[in-house]
């Protein structure tokens, strides 16, 4: 039976760490909390499993390989809502709505009647919308949570430290940073509100040139806000400004939010390479995956098949990359 | 070529650094534009430790100048506590100042950018104001010390041109020596080209390039337009006029009214 040591248990970690387990693989998860928690970026994440949106600036890889991403959490037991998503603009960036339409497959423009039968909260101030049909969303943090619970089931080990047996998988993020000098870190920040006054069915994304938003409905009238993307490797301290930012959004996509109440601030930064692409790395008798950017949860599941592929059965990953030295 | 502050540049176009697809696509804008200077906004992304080090490496790899800006500052005790963090962090003089007077259309607030020039110039800077083409803002900044103007075309990020262009060409005509950037408000190539064949030295790009769908094919577009501007201008070119002029005489067919 073949050993493998998974460093790290954020979505990367245990993605892989599921479908090695999952192809008979012997896995022991080393993390110093032993399991996913607040300590690491996808703790933070929105859930949106949004192949088509992303490809607004994505290249063509995330759209591809992330159109894979439902399936698979669905066949992990995670549990996948397919609403798809909503994309809108405010009056005067009307023509934002337009530009993403170009950028993007996969939608139907909605008119108000349209936006009504599937958002009826939304389609008094919103004329037009995209409807990203192909597109889902799941909690992250449950997610996570039972996903390491059906692993235990299963029998993978989860330490806080201990000697790595095997071929060992580095999924630590950006704490990996020391043996992957072009990993940078980019950062996040977000809101969680509460309010049984506004019901949403899928996460909606409101564009702006400036002031980008996007809200995912969780349940018991919970709403996640993200998320902000800064040059920086901060892994702390929200800014008033962000905060203000994306509260004045959620606002004017509907002012029931002004009462919601805040439930968290949260933030972190994502690990990426200079082309905001992951990448499978063979270096120092280990391998990394990284570089998820803020794809997580939408090409975790491509990356650990691919390492699957690539460790049983020999098939060289798409996203292979032995050049450490590249910016 | 323009010269700024005693500096040589090979290159009439100056990117922002802000909003691209990734640091990897900025890159390849910056290869294919020949740009000669990099903006970089450090506002918000200095963080408690000097986080946004890795960024700031990516762009100093780029291997073109520098100006770092004060993007983000509404105070004039913002900007300058920014420009000097800037000058510690990139080991330069040049600052490109705005001070932002009003938060939506971020305009420059007028009054404060030249207190913040003035500050900013006494202590040793470089100063690149992003100014509006109003004559008598600019005749203050040069009073001050400016030795660059940076007027905008129109309101940042709204792609919308040379929005005066009377304004425009009576401040290059009072002030033929100064070296003058458009900054703002650029969308597409012709009116780089537009704002070259009235005499500017230089344009700043960035929403128009990043926001593109192809940031890297603009960038190009807008070097060859800016390219051809230049040319245009250093070819004097013909007046307009009035009436169809034709390039050969018709004999007993003139009209002198």
């Amino acid at each position: 039976m073949t050993e493998i040591t998974i460093l790290g248990s954020g979505v990367a970690g245990l993605c892989v760490a599921a479908e090695l387990s999952g192809r008979g693989c012997r896995v022991t998860v080393i993390d110093p909390d032993t399991g996913p928690g607040p300590q690491g970026c996808s703790w933070w994440a929105g859930g949106m499993l949004a192949p088509d949106c992303e490809g607004e600036t994505a290249e063509e890889p995330v759209v591809r390989l992330g159109r894979q991403a439902a399936a698979w959490w669905q066949a992990q037991g995670a549990a996948v809502t397919w609403n798809g998503s909503l994309v809108l603009a405010l009056g005067r960036d009307r023509q934002e709505l337009d530009r993403f339409a170009r950028r993007t497959e996969n939608h139907t423009l909605l008119d108000r009647d349209g936006l009504a039968a599937l958002e009826p909260h939304l389609a008094e101030r919103f004329p037009r919308a995209l409807h990203m049909q192909a597109e889902s969303h799941l909690n992250p943090r449950q997610t996570l949570l039972d996903l390491r619970g059906r692993l235990l089931e299963r029998g993978v080990r989860f330490l806080p430290d201990g000697p790595t047996q095997g071929t060992v998988i580095d999924c630590r993020g950006l704490a990996a940073r020391d043996s992957l000098p072009d990993l940078r870190g980019v950062k996040g920040e977000m809101v969680i509100l509460r309010t049984p006054d506004i019901a949403l069915s899928r996460p909606v994304r409101l564009l702006h040139p400036r002031f980008p938003l996007y809200i995912v409905p969780r349940d018991d009238g919970v709403f996640m806000l993200g998320a902000t993307q800064i040059e920086s490797g901060e892994r702390g301290r929200a800014s008033v400004r962000s905060v203000m930012e994306l509260l004045n959004a959620a606002y004017a996509l509907h002012p029931a939010f002004a009462e919601a109440e805040l439930l968290e601030i949260g933030v972190d930064a994502r690990p990426a390479f200079a082309d905001n692409l992951p990448r499978i790395r063979q270096r120092n008798g280990r391998i990394y995956v990284n570089g998820l950017f803020r794809h997580g949860y939408l090409l975790a599941p491509a990356l650990a098949r691919m390492v699957g592929d690539w460790l049983l059965d020999g098939k060289t990953p798409e996203v292979m990359d032995e050049n450490h030295g590249e910016r | 070529m323009p010269v700024f502050y005693g500096t040589d540049l090979s290159s009439r176009m100056m990117l922002g650094t802000a909003q691209y697809p990734s640091p990897s696509i900025l890159a390849q804008a910056f290869r294919r534009s020949g740009a000669g200077i990099a903006t970089v906004s450090i506002r918000r992304e200095a963080g408690g430790d000097r986080a946004g080090a890795d960024f700031w490496d990516l762009i100093r790899d780029l291997g073109v100048a520098v100006l770092p800006n004060t993007a983000g500052c509404h105070s004039v005790r913002e900007a300058v506590t920014t420009a000097h963090m800037a000058r510690e962090l990139f080991d330069t003089r040049w600052i490109k100042l705005e001070v932002i007077g009003h938060a939506d259309t971020l305009q420059p607030d007028p009054f404060g950018l030249v207190e913040a020039a003035q500050i900013l110039t006494e202590d040793g800077f470089q100063v690149f104001p992003y100014c509006t083409e109003d004559l008598v803002l600019c005749d203050r900044l040069l009073d001050v010390g400016c030795q660059v103007l940076m007027p905008w075309g129109a309101p940042i990020g709204t792609g919308r041109g040379l929005n005066n262009v009377y304004g425009l060409r009576s401040l290059r005509a009072h002030f033929p020596d100064v070296p003058m950037v458009i900054d703002a408000g650029l969308g597409l190539p012709s009116q780089a080209a537009q704002a070259m064949e009235m005499g500017f030295d230089a344009v700043l790009l960035n929403t128009a390039v990043a926001k593109a769908g192809d940031p890297a094919a603009m960038a190009e577009a807008f070097a060859l337009a800016v390219q051809a501007g230049a040319l245009a201008r250093d070819a004097d070119p013909m007046e307009p006029r009035d009436m169809a002029a034709p390039s050969t005489p018709l004999l007993g067919q003139a009209v002198l009214s």
